[in-house]
């Protein structure tokens, strides 16, 4: 893949003497969702700190738009367009909901701060409707919002949508796949770092399965669907 | 209008003792304008950055001692002083703040380094031979502008209300700015505001730095006031948690939260002192006060007039 965003070659990291990356290789192509999948513990998490700048691997390359970023700064990183949005909800809950998007733009210059929230809340409506309240007043959907919002503000060039819809009613999930689709059809390369297995499946164009910090199946996300062993493993078929 | 209103009644609360000719409201009035600066100083790490000191005490301590060293022992003319001691303070500031998150210490850890390094500075002060150990410095008595002493008082009061609107300024520019808004990011979650490549250590630091300098502008406006520093006034504990008390009383994080909770304890403070012979009252009647906002009014005293200040 030649015009490849993101590529990791050989990934290994982990805290102090515990390695939980133990060679990881995989690529995001551009305007590709790309799902990463694997339940709790297999490494996902620590794979999006390296990703992200917040965890230095210990050993193999990171390289975001042809420049390798393996252990530089994590705010460099955001930067060159490579914007992590953590698992969690992780919103800044005394803050308003105004507040919390042009955070997500100050680190990034670029467009103007009215143009990027103008953009963005063009996506998210009922975020529009409560520029003024609180964050930590919005229900768990809409601070899920905005926490994907407020990482788009920053125009990234790859979103990291870490387990997005973690802890979300069957609606609200459905809701955020289909702004992963929405998101998907602007052009915008997304690694998907889900356990929803089969959603993920539904919206990625391929998709790597984690286990043991390593990488032990990869490819077109229709394909592995079908996939007996993975239906045995993640879907008790 | 009532967002207008609280500003304007202070602003008039403020200039009273220019036309007045009482000693006693002058004085205090600058005290209560000197707590509200420093309880401001505290309020911009504190509250803003959600950087809970307990040893601020450290950073006035410093700032006067630079002052009232700079002046009996080298000789230099005392306004020199203003910007040596932020300058220290701000370096203090930076140094223990930087070593501190760079360590990644937090919450209570963060407070009981600040109160260690309050109470090693006070024993330094009290063993060194520059800082004059347990007795102290004494500046000798000048009054004169050119000196930094004034024989009327009204214009010590206005170097405190300068001070006050300084650090003020400062707390409004978090309040409204983009260093604040990542400051703020930082204080309610400080692992999204990493994702969004804010710099957490560098962020704090600096805060912290701008609190010292501030802190240390305080002390010396205590100096050239009282004339005398010793290692007790400089770096006591009480200092540090007067400084606490008041932005928590007042309302931790917002801009006038300082101003009213000075007003507040000083007012309780003073009558009881003139109702009350026995020392220590006034102490314990700031740890109800503090007891019943903690329970009644999270927010602080400025809750009550602005649901958003």
């Amino acid at each position: 893949m030649a015009d490849a965003v993101l590529r990791v070659r050989d990934l290994h990291a982990g805290y102090g003497d515990f390695r939980v990356l133990q060679g990881v290789s995989m690529e995001v192509a551009a305007g590709e969702v790309v799902a990463l999948l694997g339940a709790n513990g297999v490494g996902k998490t620590t794979l999006n700190r390296a990703l992200s700048g917040l965890l230095r691997p210990s050993q193999g390359a990171i390289t975001f738009c042809g420049r390798p970023i393996a252990g530089i700064d994590h705010a460099a990183i955001v930067r060159a367009g490579l914007v992590h949005v953590p698992e969690g909800r992780r919103i800044f809950p005394n803050l308003s909901v105004r507040d919390n998007l042009l955070l997500g733009c100050y680190v990034r210059g670029g467009a103007t701060r009215a143009q990027s929230l103008a953009r963005v809340l063009e996506s998210f409506p009922r975020l529009a409707a409560r520029l003024r309240q609180a964050a930590g007043s919005l229900s768990g959907g809409e601070q899920q919002m905005l926490a994907i919002g407020r990482g788009l503000m920053a125009r990234p060039v790859l979103l990291i949508l870490d387990e997005p819809s973690l802890g979300l009613s069957p609606k609200l999930v459905e809701e955020m796949f289909a702004l992963i689709l929405r998101l998907r059809a602007e052009g915008l390369s997304i690694l998907l770092v889900e356990q929803n297995v089969v959603q993920s499946l539904a919206v990625a164009a391929r998709a790597y399965v984690m286990e043991h910090g390593r990488i032990v199946m990869q490819g077109a996300a229709d394909v592995l669907a079908g996939d007996a062993r993975l239906r045995a493993a993640y879907l008790g078929l | 209008m009532r967002r207008a209103a609280v500003p304007l009644a202070l602003g008039v609360l403020a200039l009273l003792p220019f036309a007045s000719s009482s000693q006693f409201l002058v004085t205090l009035a600058t005290l209560t304008a000197v707590s509200a600066a420093l309880g401001q100083a505290w309020n911009i790490a504190g509250g803003f950055g959600g950087l809970t000191s307990f040893g601020h005490a450290a950073f006035f301590g410093l700032g006067a001692y630079a002052a009232a060293i700079l002046q009996t022992r080298y000789g230099l003319n005392p306004w020199l002083g203003l910007p040596a001691a932020a300058a220290v303070g701000g370096a203090a500031g930076w140094l223990i703040g930087f070593s501190a998150f760079r360590a990644g210490l937090r919450g209570s850890y963060f407070a009981l380094v600040t109160l260690a390094f309050a109470e090693a500075f006070r024993v330094l002060a009290n063993s060194l031979d520059i800082t004059g150990g347990g007795s102290g410095i004494l500046v000798a008595l000048h009054p004169a502008p050119g000196n930094f002493q004034f024989a009327d008082r009204r214009v010590s009061y206005a170097l405190a209300l300068l001070l006050l609107g300084l650090a003020t300024g400062a707390a409004a520019w978090l309040a409204s700015g983009r260093f604040g808004a990542q400051l703020m990011a930082v204080r309610e979650n400080e692992d999204a505001a990493r994702a969004l490549g804010v710099a957490v250590v560098r962020t704090k630091s600096a805060t912290l730095a701008l609190s010292g300098a501030l802190t240390a502008l305080g002390g010396v406006l205590y100096v050239q006031s009282y004339l005398y520093l010793d290692p007790g006034i400089a770096f006591s504990a009480e200092r540090s948690v007067e400084m606490l008390l008041i932005a928590m009383i007042g309302g931790a994080g917002t801009i006038l939260g300082p101003l009213l909770g000075a007003i507040v304890v000083h007012a309780i403070a003073d009558t009881t002192r003139s109702l009350i012979a026995t020392p220590g009252v006034a102490p314990m009647l700031y740890g109800v006060v503090l007891l019943v906002i903690v329970g009644v009014l999270p927010g602080g005293l400025v809750r009550i007039v602005a649901r958003h200040a």
